[in-house]
């Protein structure tokens, strides 16, 4: 489903993210990709979410290859995966509600279908009751959760989860590994990029090691 | 229909972000407002001013006015004569007594009236011809200031004249105006929208990670500034309104001492939608070229 065919990122400056980088990922699958800080993992989601783009070869998704995506088309295919940055981004001025309902009021949900799905949304990461709260009324874990749950709304084929577990306790990363791998069961083909390579061992089934841009 | 859903789901985002901040909304609004009140007051003003020369150039006047020690043989006579040389014309005699009693009915000027010794009016005549020609009229100028014992003839449609001169000055000037503060209009708003740029930065960086386009992005900013224009072009009608009634009282008694019966009309209808119109589609243009040109610049 997902191909990372001899892809080089390099940045101005001659910084080289990505060197020559072949990977293949099935539908359905669970692939963590973990290494050092600087090996390259952020950059790899970042060019499947096209972010970025390659400075050479190709990221093909189904076949297409969406690094050369032209800019009008960029939101239509980000709106068919779900992401989930490290830094969450989430919006401090709105409610848990208004902030998973932001990714459906992009795609022009009708009203009513949109909030039942994010009150379902939400009922699947365990926030349902806290639809009011304002994200800061919320604990770390639980705006990861938040975070995911805008992720999920739109009902993405591919997740991509930039250091999920990234300053969170051990019960809380363990909560959150455990709800990626029921979305994984529910078919949704999972990227995640992790430093917690033992947390992850456990869910997923493959593992990228990065290593200074090359796959180890 | 899709097209129309987006616009009103656009409208209602850029309504709840403007209900968001109240203050700032207003204090904006306001100064739009006061902005588009100028050459809105002064087209009402404008308009009430060439409704009043149009009434007045429609019935040229003469006013002749005998001396005022004039017997009433003389007054006879002239009224004769007068009668006899502008045949088409409607002769008024205002009496001098009439003329007192007129000015006495006026509070503020009989005091005045009441500390002379003597009655200060002289006798006149008004005449109103149907025609507007202007030799005719400096014709019998001419002749009713040859009749015995007349002291002054005042061709009246001269000033009417010099009214409808200044009136399309004035008209030049309150267009001049309203361009210009439809600049300062136009440029209110842009300013006002890179500010919501600044302010909505993160929501906006957050929404294209989630696969908004720029139509999308940018449909509530030009709401924003139409609705700001709209609200602005509400209080501009309004403050003209206001002042349309502070001016009413003062402006109805300057011209009951002309004997003329004015009363100051607001705004119509018609021209409150096409200043509300207007206002909006400035404050449309101004956050059209704000976020044309800010929003390229927010990664």
């Amino acid at each position: 489903m997902i191909r990372f065919a001899q892809v080089t990122k390099r940045y101005p400056g001659g910084h080289t993210a990505l060197e020559q980088l072949d990977c293949d990922i099935a539908r359905g699958e669970m692939v963590v990709v973990s290494g050092h800080s600087g090996a390259g993992k952020s950059t790899l989601l970042r060019l499947l979410a096209v972010l970025e783009r390659p400075t050479e070869g190709k990221v093909l998704v189904g076949g297409e290859d969406v690094s050369a995506l032209k800019r009008a088309a960029l939101p239509y295919w980000r709106r068919s995966i779900g992401l989930v940055m490290q830094d969450q981004r989430l919006l401090f001025d709105r409610s848990a509600f208004d902030n998973v309902l932001l990714p459906l009021s992009i795609s022009s949900h009708p009203s009513r279908e949109a909030a039942n799905r994010v009150r379902a949304a939400l009922e699947r990461v365990g926030l349902s009751g806290r639809e009011k709260s304002m994200p800061v009324e919320l604990s770390g874990g639980e705006q990861q959760r938040l975070t995911i749950a805008r992720a999920i709304v739109n009902r993405p084929q591919i997740l991509l989860a930039d250091e999920p577990t990234a300053h969170l306790d051990d019960a809380y990363a363990r909560d959150i590994a455990e709800l990626f791998r029921s979305f994984n069961e529910a078919g949704v083909t999972m990227l995640l990029t992790t430093h917690d390579d033992a947390l992850f061992a456990r869910y997923a089934p493959r593992k990228l090691v990065l290593a200074q841009g090359r796959l180890q | 229909m899709k097209w129309l859903r987006l616009q009103l789901r656009a409208g209602l985002r850029a309504a709840r972000q403007m209900a968001r901040q109240p203050f700032n909304t207003l204090l904006a609004a306001l100064v739009v407002g006061i902005a588009a009140a100028l050459p809105a007051t002064g087209y009402m003003l404008l308009g009430n001013l060439q409704r009043l020369a149009g009434n007045v150039s429609a019935a040229p006047e003469i006013s002749v006015f005998m001396q005022p020690g004039a017997n009433a043989d003389a007054v006879r006579t002239a009224d004769q004569r007068i009668r006899g040389l502008a045949k088409e014309a409607k002769v008024e005699l205002v009496s001098r007594d009439a003329a007192l009693k007129r000015f006495r009915d006026n509070d503020a000027l009989a005091e005045i009236l009441d500390a002379l010794p003597d009655n200060p009016f002289a006798d006149a005549f008004v005449i109103r011809l149907d025609s507007a020609d202007a030799a005719r009229l400096e014709t019998l100028r001419t002749e009713f200031s040859k009749l015995p014992e007349v002291d002054h003839v005042q061709l009246d449609s001269a000033w009417a004249k010099r009214l409808d001169a200044l009136i399309a000055l004035g008209q030049q000037a309150v267009t001049m105006l309203g361009v210009v503060l439809g600049l300062g209009l136009v440029a209110v708003t842009f300013n006002t929208i890179r500010l919501q740029l600044l302010t909505q930065r993160d929501e906006i960086e957050v929404s294209r990670l989630l696969g908004a386009t720029d139509a999308w992005i940018r449909r509530p900013f030009h709401w924003f500034g139409a609705l700001q224009g709209l609200l602005g072009g509400a209080l501009a009608g309004a403050l003209a309104l206001l002042a349309t009634r502070a001016l009413a009282g003062p402006i109805a008694e300057i011209a009951g001492l002309y004997s003329l019966e004015f009363v100051l009309r607001p705004l119509a209808p018609a021209h409150w939608a096409a200043l509300l119109a207007l206002c909006a589609v400035l404050g449309w243009l101004g956050a059209s070229a704000s976020v044309r040109r800010h929003l390229s610049r927010i990664a």
